[in-house]
């Protein structure tokens, strides 16, 4: 994917922003006591402060205004000491104030930037304008009735932050880095769980495209795209619709769309037609939010080692390579389960073996590295077999297989399957000999000068040896044997 | 008549079983039934309830229990919400509406020991100044202009409130006040009201108009009834981020302070040519009075008063539209049925909302439209910033200020109603208090020429109403008002 | 600045409020009058002025994060007009 789209009269270069709605992790409401967890029924976790009865008034929820300092934090952002909160005026059937509140004009966090990796190793800086605290909307239903559409408030007034970007991004492919770093970043603060699935974190997708060298033409937004894979292709196809149309001489209108997935496509929304005009304006009900600088250094002070840090790290301590230590510092879990594999191991082989069998074992099983049937001790038990030589390598991937389907420890295994490496030279001459014994046409070929035929031997000398066999030992054995 | 006790006499009596707490809550329903009609003081009326609780007061009473409030019949302004009480604030967009909840300072009445016997009328959503827009028909104030049996208004917006206190159909009554709708209409109906310090009492559960200014307290027919009310009203509430966390005074004792030595403020601005001289007598007879009791007159300056009231014609209106967007037809409220969602709301809220809550509506959206927001709402906020200014520098130099509540006497049904802005000049000398956020005190001091109350206004330092009691009192002293209402309880129609 | 009866629906509008042509026509005179009165805080120098919100002049208190509301789905849906189960019911909206 490169940002250029070729068009009938040259290249076009797209530009993207993207406006990221991050559901705060907290237990109750940004203004109210209900609660915020996921898939309750309907209306059941709504007070009547989020149904915006008579009189219903807002009291702040502290934790969601310490989530969105501590995610300022992480995101090297500018905290802003007052900040204000702002009714944003529309309506609509699962808005039930007919306002959002939100931080229009003066946002918890200013500027900050992320780091993204790319796949031909560079990496790039993103700013990111803003993050500010606001209110989730409630959820129409619009299939449920033929002529009606139903109205569940529980996420309404659930904590969201909205972190703005600037419109640095030039591909999708770094459109979609950039949401999976965002994410990453909030997983490890703990600021926002990322489960794009369950809707907690939505992205608006701001495209637009322009000739090289030019100034910005004019842009769209793409509301709430729900998985990474959907905004590159959301971008993919806007861009595209977008060079249409102004290489058939129209104009590109400033305008909400929707991405259809299973047509590939954006369209117009409808619902969204009437111009907006949202008189913005101070949330009398509310105060200015002044923070404390010695609440904030505690919020500091208490943030969890962040990817880029890890990362540097992972390859400073642990010798691993740039792309290695990304994989393993994707996922804050995957990280925390190498560094208890790793210690006082060989980091790399380690690393080895989380990238390669551990990850296929959850592939194939369907398991998390939190419900993992191999556990980081288990597994860094197994790579001590492999070091004290009482199993060989070959073995190893043997004993972990059994451990993926019993979940037993390796020494375990090792023992009761009788496991153990082979080192007694005297058995192991035995085999050879009984091997060479078992196959002088190919004993004939390899002295004939056969050379490649060693390796035959050595399969079948491990295979006599139930692969047993201490791989050096055997080695040596048939070395001397064959040379004698 | 137990119907012409004070709320304090009232009190009193209960306290040495001169009569139980029943024969004074039915006493009250008797003149309910027989007044409102006439007045139609009552939305609702709450007979049953009212029965229930001042039959609890009386087993409480037995007990020797003794709360503030215990047994003392009141009447409830329609925009608080009352749990199981139906709840309308004037509208008929909210004419079903029976809130599963009970506003923080309705409870702490009921906490007090109070009774309710119902929902007092008021201006729709409390936007007007003579009770004219109650979707439920208009109130007649219980004053007549002497030999003129016209039906008068009793002001606004908690003219149900001040016209039930004033004909003895209650001891007292809750009201708010946004831009004087408790001091305007307690003024009209000879009757004490105060708006308390912005933050005194929480909003929670009060259906909002515009959520900066609104303030609850009480009115009724002594500045002491006031104190014992707001002492039971006020308090810190966790649940209004508004609500200032102080300790509540001793506002009744406050009443029996002397106001010697005070410096009272006279702001000049409030002169003006077309003040009515009966008003303007009224005042300087005000100021007599205090002097007489040993205060120091003070001339001061507020130099922003006169605009005052244009500022208060876009902050309110502004956030009223948003404060209203609520009443969509979904949860709450009537719906009118539409084509889609966009036609149900504009059919609700047309038919729902009446035209004065029209007009400000539609006011307060233009105002923070793009392209207007900076011309009128922010200015207006930069005006209220001077208009903050001007008290604070005159509260450096005096303790309390003394102005005519209204600048006229109650008007009759149906004047004024062909110009919002005649209408809405009735609040000129409340307004600013409101958009300073201070608490301001009505006390009746007289009759015009025509036999109908006038008002003086005492206006305080913020969270100081102690003051602003002492001075009411003393005021309230001086004038000796003991003149009655045409139409109240016991007197025949 | 002057309402003209288009604005005052293009307002209307926005605020959800069916307005008919006369009405539109009357409402423009009386919001015009209303807006004349208002321009008079033209004439206040506000220069170098900080805005005003409100007139609580403190700082906002943080609640802590802790489920004190909520599963009263009949109180919230008592008062609905239309509903269906414990949703809230409204005219289908075509997004």
């Amino acid at each position: 994917m490169s940002g250029v789209i070729e068009g009938r009269d040259g290249p076009w270069e797209m530009v993207i922003g993207l406006e990221v709605h991050a559901q705060v992790i907290s237990r109750s409401k940004l203004f109210s006591g209900s609660a915020t967890e996921f898939g309750a029924e309907p209306n059941t976790q709504v007070s009547l402060v989020d149904a915006a009865f008579p009189g219903m008034l807002p009291v702040i929820n502290g934790e969601c205004v310490a989530q969105a300092v501590r995610t300022g934090l992480g995101l090297d952002a500018h905290i802003n000491m007052v900040s204000r909160f702002d009714r944003k005026n529309y309506f609509y059937a699962d808005l039930p104030a007919g306002y959002q509140i939100s931080q229009y004009a003066h946002p918890v966090v200013g500027g900050g930037s992320i780091e993204i990796e790319l796949a031909d190793g560079s990496t790039k800086r993103i700013g990111v304008t803003r993050l500010h605290l606001e209110q989730d909307a409630g959820k129409s239903l619009h299939d449920q009735h033929p002529s009606k559409s139903f109205i569940d408030l529980n996420r309404s007034g659930i904590a969201l932050m909205e972190i703005v970007s600037e419109p640095d991004l030039r591909t999708a492919e770094e459109a979609g880095a950039y949401l999976r770093k965002l994410r990453t970043i909030l997983r490890y603060l703990g600021t926002c769980d990322g489960n794009m699935e369950e809707g907690s974190m939505r992205a608006d997708v701001n495209v637009s495209v322009r000739r090289h060298g030019e100034p910005f033409r004019t842009r769209c937004e793409v509301k709430n795209v729900n998985s990474v894979r959907f905004v590159m292709q959301a971008i993919e196809a806007e861009a595209a619709r977008q060079v249409e149309v102004w290489e058939s001489g129209g104009t590109v209108e400033q305008e909400t769309r929707l991405f259809d997935p299973a047509r590939g496509v954006t369209r117009s929304m409808r619902s969204k037609e009437d111009a907006h005009d949202y008189r913005y304006f101070p949330d009398p009900d509310l105060l200015p939010l002044v923070l404390d600088e010695g609440w904030v250094a505690g919020l500091r002070a208490g943030l969890p080692e962040l990817p880029d840090a890890k990362r540097a790290r992972f390859v400073a301590e642990h010798g691993l390579s740039a792309y290695d230590a990304a994989v393993l510092v994707a996922d804050q879990e995957t990280a925390a389960f190498f560094e208890t594999v790793a210690a006082g191991r060989d980091a790399k082989l380690a690393a080895n073996w989380i990238m390669g069998d551990f990850f296929a074992a959850l592939n194939r099983t369907g398991c998390s590295i939190g419900d993992s049937p191999v556990s980081a001790g288990a597994l860094g038990q197994l790579l001590d077999l492999l070091a004290d030589r009482t199993i060989n390598g070959r073995i190893a991937k043997e004993v972990f297989e059994a451990m993926v389907d019993t979940g037993e420890s390796p020494a375990g295994i090792v023992e009761s399957r009788g496991l153990r490496q082979v080192t007694d030279t005297g058995a192991i001459d035995g085999a050879v000999d009984r091997v060479l014994a078992a196959h002088p046409d190919k004993l004939a070929e390899y002295r004939g000068g056969k050379d490649k035929l060693f390796g035959f031997f050595v399969g079948q000398v491990m295979k006599a040896m139930a692969g047993k066999g201490n791989p050096a030992l055997v080695n040596e054995a048939l070395r001397q044997r064959l040379s004698a | 008549m137990l119907t012409d006790l004070s709320l304090a006499e009232a009190r009193d009596g209960l306290r040495r079983r001169d009569f139980s707490a029943v024969e004074l809550t039915e006493a009250h329903l008797d003149a309910v039934a027989a007044l409102n009609p006439r007045i139609n003081a009552f939305i609702t009326v709450s007979a049953d309830k009212a029965r229930a609780q001042a039959a609890a007061a009386d087993a409480a009473l037995a007990k020797g229990e003794d709360r503030p409030l215990l047994g003392l019949p009141l009447a409830i302004k329609d925009l608080f919400c009352t749990d199981g009480l139906r709840t309308t604030a004037g509208s008929r967009i909210l004419e079903p509406f029976v809130p599963p909840y009970e506003s923080t300072v309705t409870a702490n009445l009921l906490r007090d020991g109070a009774v309710f016997l119902g929902k007092a009328n008021m201006d729709e959503f409390a936007m007007g100044s003579s009770n004219m827009t109650s979707a439920f028909g208009p109130v007649q104030n219980p004053w007549t202009r002497r030999g003129d049996n016209r039906a008068l208004v009793p002001g606004g917006s908690s003219g149900g409130s001040c016209a039930a206190v004033a004909a003895r159909m209650a001891l007292g009554a809750t009201a708010t006040d946004t831009g004087g709708s408790i001091r305007q209409p307690a003024s009209f109906c000879g009757i004490a009201g105060i708006k308390p310090t912005y933050g005194r009492c929480s909003r929670w559960g009060i259906v909002a108009f515009a959520s900066s200014l609104d303030q609850a307290g009480p009115v009724a027919r002594t500045v002491e009834d006031c104190a014992i009310l707001l002492g039971s009203m006020a308090g810190f509430d966790p649940k209004d981020s508004t609500s200032a966390d102080r300790a509540v005074p001793d506002f009744a004792a406050a009443c029996r302070r002397s106001v010697r030595g005070l410096r009272i403020g006279v702001p000049r601005e409030y002169h003006s040519d077309n003040m009515p001289p009966e008003i303007e007598a009224m005042w300087q007879q005000g100021l007599a009075w205090l002097r007489d009791a040993g205060a120091e007159i003070v001339d001061v300056s507020l130099p922003h008063t006169k605009y005052g009231l244009a500022t208060y014609y876009i902050v309110a209106p502004a956030e009223a539209s948003s404060n209203l967007a609520r009443y969509d037809g979904v949860r709450f409220g009537r719906r009118v049925e539409g084509e889609d969602l966009t036609d149900m709301y504009e059919k609700t809220r047309a038919e729902g909302f009446g035209a004065e809550v029209r007009r400000r509506v539609m006011i307060g959206t233009y105002v923070l439209s793009a392209g207007y927001y900076d011309a009128y709402y922010l200015r207006a906020q930069k005006v209220r910033a001077l208009i903050l200014r001007d008290f604070t520098d005159a509260y450096a130099q005096v303790d309390a200020l003394l102005t005519p509540t209204a600048p006229s006497a109650a008007f009759a049904q149906g004047d004024k109603m062909d110009d919002p802005v005649a209408m809405y000049l009735n609040d000129v000398f409340t307004v600013p208090a409101s958009m300073a956020g201070v608490p301001g005190l009505s006390v009746p001091a007289g009759l015009d020429g025509q036999g109908l109350p006038l008002g003086l206004q005492v206006l305080g330092r913020p969270f100081d109403e102690e003051t602003v009691f002492a001075v009411g009192a003393e005021l309230e002293r001086a004038a000796d008002f003991h003149h009655l209402p045409a139409i109240r309880a016991g007197v025949p129609a | 600045m002057s309402l003209d009866p288009a604005t005052v629906r293009r307002i209307a509008r926005l605020a959800r409020i069916h307005v008919g042509d006369t009405e539109a026509e009357q409402l423009a005179g009386e919001l015009n009058g209303i807006l004349g009165w208002i321009e008079q805080l033209n004439e206040v120098d506000v220069e170098g002025i900080d805005p005003l919100t409100g007139a609580a002049q403190m700082a906002m208190r943080l609640r802590p994060d802790t489920v004190t509301d909520g599963g009263i789905p009949e109180l919230v849906l008592g008062n609905a007009p239309d509903r269906a189960g414990t949703f809230y019911a409204v005219p289908k909206v075509v997004e």
